[in-house]
Order: structure tokens, then C-alpha cells, then sequence
């Protein structure tokens, strides 16, 4: 086994009564993909915006390289982020910058690029492996939804983080640029070594990129493993989850 | 920075407005020391603070220009029809240019920045809140604090003064103007009538508290967006209550620092 990159114990959140996630401990290796499944409003994005603290959880401790994430002070906080690439689930463009401006914002904030033509070359290279070189200098409100998803993924790789914690980066996207979009993160991580967190509902995706799930549940992780084995398990949640076909009240196949 | 958070919800009883009241006035302190935390620190973002001096001028220009001159206008005017049948004119100047410099340039250029500005500032950065524009800076390791909100406190607080010094001119030309009309005044001798009644004193006065003014504008419509909770209605109230708040501060600043420089 890799090395732990990221360690979470015993995390848990609630927002007022309700508990989204409940005790929940899970490592995370040194280069590989891991896929978060899980229903809508199980708690994944506030997994993924716990581990970078945008959200304080309650309980537990989240270390980043054996550092503790929640305890560290601000300036620590912000070293460690610049490590953390994010991908929110509503893409999240600054709007009133360009499309290259906003993938220009992060190498001269935070890889403190001086040099224009530097700039432009990364920004054109890297909206090229989104297919969207067209779009540079296009305001985000001119991009369709899946558009500005991707122009977000380029943001988010451009600094070439280390870990990429990605909300959902195939949702809304036809199944071809899907597939593009799951291929370019399975390339990322062969040839920069980087590391993913990949929430997401698209198992086409999953079974390109995956090397382990886990699958959320009522806060708690329910499984965890290989896609293939758990895609055999003989469980009534996991075969629904994975199956398309209609399903009954009382769990009873339905073609 | 830990804020208070405000109570929310459709019908909010007496004391849970009370507690709002309290928690913006604590916010918005806490909210000033993090600015003076921060605006000293690396990088200074000048490009974008030029950015937004440029852009609140811009905005505010045409308005603050128009009710300068009628200002003006009025007020002679008016000092005109009082002190003409005492063949008093010759104090109009004088009086129309201090009230001018003392209190109505600085205070009416002020509520219209406000109205302008504060409510443009709480929109976008209400906006960037919802949208989770800025999480995404955050997460990113840009101190959006520093980015949103001191470039832009900065350029409020560095412009109001710069516009009001203009206000003061332009609303005096207005004086003028009026004068001119009503009783034919040449320009060296309404200067002349002018000059000697307005000391420094009076502008640094009138000037000192536009100073305070901007910060509080940029303060308060940076706050209420920055807090913004709510979605795209969060937004709308954001923006509304960065008008109504700062309107109401600068006129209580007003009276302090009037009460101050009378002292
Ligand atoms: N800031 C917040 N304040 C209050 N409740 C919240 C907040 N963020 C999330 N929740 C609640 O937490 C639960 C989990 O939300 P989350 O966004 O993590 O779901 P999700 O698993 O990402 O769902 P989806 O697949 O639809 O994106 C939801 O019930 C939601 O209402
Ligand atoms: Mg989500």
C-alpha cells in the first residue's frame, strides 16, 4: 500500500437536528482515485467541504499529510489548500472575469506567475484539454452549464494540485464530453500523480477511473471496496443503486 | 473571524430584531478590525483596488455632478430671496460656501454614494456568496477577505473624499450660477465675497468625515455581502439593507463629527 494522504477519523456534522454525517472514518492513498457515491443529500458535499474545513465539522479529526487540518491555523490552512484542488459542484466561475481570466487568477495569486505569455500558454493548454480554447475570452454567463463545468475543472487543475476533490465533474455533460471529462482525470493522475476524490452519479465515469469506492449512507459509509466486487454483492441497496431497473416498495424487480 | 449570526425567518419577534441590531452593529466591528488586520498585509492588490476606484467614480459621477450644481443653485437661490431685500448679497457667497464645504457636499455626496455603491457592493459580493464564488477563492488559497473586501473599502474610503472635493466645486459654479442669474454678480467679486469666509478649517472639517463616510459605505455593503445567506432573495435583501444601513450610519457619524469639530 501508498502512503496516506489524507486521514479522516470520526468525522461527523449535523445542521440543526439533522445528522449528515455520522462518525465517519476513511483513508485516503497517494495517488489513487476514489469514488464517493451515495443519494442525493447523503452528504458528500459536505464531505468533500469538510475536508478543506469550508465547513467546520462537529466532531472528529481530518489530517493532510499527518497534519490536522482543523487544529491548524489560518496561514497553515491556506498552504495546505493551495495543495487542494476543489471542484464545486455548481462550477463556481468568478463571473466577472473572462473565461481566461479565471483560469489566469490562480497561477498569478497562488503560483505567483509574473510572466503574461507564461500565463496565456498554460491557460490555452489547459482549456485545450477541456476542449474549450474557443471560450477564453467569453464571460462564464455566455457558457452553457456543462461548459462552465468545464472551464471549472481547468481552473481547478491548472495549479496542478496534488489532491483534486471533485463535485460531481460529469453531471450535465453529454455521455461523450463525459467520458472525455473521466478520461482527462484517469490522465491526471498517470501523469502527475495526482490524487482524487471523485463524488459523482455517473457509473460510466466510476468504471473509468475508479480504483476503490465507498458508498454513503444515512452518514455513515455503508460499503467500501472495488467497484467490480461491490457491483456483485448480493445487498438490496447496492443492486438497486447499480441496476436501472424500476424497483417497488417492496424491493421486489420490476422490469 | 468569528460573526454573529443573525436570526432569520419570516416573522421575527421584537427582541429577536433587538439581537439582529446588536449582532450587525458587533459584526460590523468585528468585520473593521479584520479590514485593519489585513490591510496592511502582502500582496496590497493594488490593480484591482485602482480597478474599483475607477469603477466607483464612474458610477457615481454623473449623479453626484447633477445634484451638485442644483444644490448649489438652490441654496443661493434661496440665500438670495432672504438676504436681498436687506441688500445682504454680499454675504451670500460666503454663507452659500460654507454650507456647502461644512455639510452639504460632504453629506449629500455621501448618501448618494451609498445609494450607488453600497448597494452595487452588496449585490456582487452577496452574488459571489451564494454562487459560492467565494469559497471557490477560498479553497483556493486566495484570502478572499483581503481580495473582495479590503481592495474595496479601501477604494470607497480613498474616492468618497476625491468626489466630494469635486461636489464642493461644482456646487459652488451652481452658487454662482443662481447669483449670476438673479442679480448680474461678477465672478472675481463672488470669489472675493467667498474667499475670506472659508478657512481651512472648514474644508478639513467638512473633508476629514468623507473619509469616514467611505470606510463606513464600503464596510457595510461588504458585510452584508459577504454574509449573505439565502440564495438569490438573500441577495435582494443584502443590497436593500447595505443602503438603509449606511444611510442611517452616515448621518449619525454626521452628527458626531459635527459635534466634534463644533467643540
Ligand atoms: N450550509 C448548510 N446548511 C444547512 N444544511 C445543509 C447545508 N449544507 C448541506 N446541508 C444539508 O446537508 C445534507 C447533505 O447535503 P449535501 O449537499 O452534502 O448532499 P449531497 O450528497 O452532495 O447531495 P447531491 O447529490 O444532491 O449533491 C442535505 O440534507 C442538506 O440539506
Ligand atoms: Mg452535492
Amino acid at each position: 500500500m501508498s502512503d496516506v494522504l489524507l486521514k479522516i477519523r470520526n468525522l461527523s456534522k449535523a445542521f440543526d437536528e439533522h445528522k449528515v454525517l455520522d462518525n465517519i472514518s476513511l483513508d485516503v492513498f497517494e495517488g489513487e482515485n476514489l469514488i464517493v457515491f451515495g443519494r442525493s443529500g447523503t452528504g458528500k458535499s459536505v464531505l468533500l467541504k469538510s475536508i478543506v474545513r469550508l465547513l467546520f465539522p462537529d466532531n472528529g479529526e481530518i489530517y493532510y499529510r499527518d497534519r490536522n487540518v482543523l487544529t491548524m491555523n489560518k496561514q497553515e490552512l491556506t498552504e495546505i489548500r493551495k495543495n487542494i484542488g476543489f471542484l464545486f459542484q455548481s462550477a463556481a466561475l468568478y463571473d466577472s472575469m473572462t473565461v481566461g481570466e479565471n483560469l489566469a487568477f490562480p497561477l498569478r495569486k497562488i503560483l505567483k506567475i509574473k510572466d503574461n505569455d507564461e500565463i496565456e500558454q498554460k491557460v490555452r493548454k489547459t482549456l485545450s484539454l477541456v476542449e474549450l480554447e474557443s471560450a477564453i475570452d467569453k464571460m462564464p454567463s455566455e457558457l452553457s452549464g456543462g461548459m462552465q463545468k468545464r472551464v471549472g475543472l481547468a481552473r481547478t487543475i491548472i495549479t496542478e494540485p496534488e489532491l483534486i476533490l471533485y463535485d460531481e465533474p460529469t453531471t450535465g455533460l453529454d455521455p461523450i464530453t463525459a467520458k472525455e471529462i473521466s478520461k482527462l482525470i484517469l490522465d491526471l493522475q498517470h501523469q502527475l500523480k495526482m490524487t482524487s476524490i471523485v463524488v459523482t452519479h455517473d457509473l460510466i465515469c466510476a468504471e473509468i477511473i475508479a480504483d476503490r469506492v465507498i458508498f454513503l449512507r444515512e452518514g455513515k459509509i455503508y460499503a467500501e471496496g472495488k467497484l467490480e466486487e461491490l457491483k456483485k454483492k448480493d445487498d438490496y441497496f447496492l443492486r438497486n443503486f447499480f441496476s436501472s431497473k424500476l424497483i417497488t416498495e417492496t424491493g421486489v424487480e420490476n422490469v | 473571524m468569528n460573526l454573529p449570526k443573525l436570526k432569520y425567518g419570516h416573522k421575527l419577534n421584537f427582541s429577536e430584531k433587538l439581537y439582529n441590531f446588536f449582532a450587525i452593529l458587533s459584526g460590523l466591528a468585528i468585520f473593521s478590525a479584520e479590514f485593519f488586520k489585513q490591510v496592511f498585509r502582502l500582496p496590497y492588490e493594488i490593480e484591482e483596488t485602482k480597478r474599483h476606484m475607477y469603477d466607483f467614480g464612474l458610477k457615481t459621477f454623473p449623479i453626484v455632478s447633477t445634484m451638485g450644481i442644483i444644490i448649489g443653485f438652490v441654496l443661493a437661490l434661496e440665500g438670495y430671496a432672504v438676504l436681498q431685500p436687506f441688500g445682504g448679497t454680499d454675504f451670500l457667497p460666503g454663507s452659500v460656501g460654507l454650507s456647502i464645504v461644512r455639510e452639504f457636499a460632504p453629506i449629500l455626496t455621501a448618501l448618494l454614494f451609498a445609494g450607488r455603491v453600497s448597494a452595487g457592493i452588496g449585490a456582487e459580493i452577496g452574488s459571489m456568496r451564494v454562487t459560492e464564488q467565494i469559497d471557490a477563492m477560498d479553497v483556493s488559497g486566495v484570502e478572499p477577505f483581503k481580495f473582495l473586501v479590503v481592495t474595496r473599502v479601501v477604494a470607497t474610503t480613498l474616492v468618497l473624499p476625491v468626489l466630494t472635493v469635486y461636489v464642493i466645486v461644482i456646487s459652488i459654479f451652481g452658487g454662482y450660477l443662481a447669483v449670476y442669474l438673479e442679480g448680474g454678480m461678477s465672478f472675481v467679486y463672488f470669489a472675493n465675497s467667498l474667499l475670506p469666509y472659508v478657512h481651512i478649517n472648514d474644508l478639513v472639517a467638512g473633508l476629514s468625515k468623507t473619509f469616514l463616510f467611505g470606510f463606513a459605505i464600503g464596510i457595510i455593503g461588504t458585510y452584508k455581502g459577504y454574509t449573505t445567506v439565502g440564495g438569490t432573495v438573500g441577495v435582494g435583501k443584502s443590497t436593500t439593507s447595505s443602503v438603509v444601513i449606511s444611510s442611517l450610519m452616515i448621518l449619525f457619524i454626521d452628527m458626531i463629527m459635527v459635534k466634534i469639530s463644533l467643540l
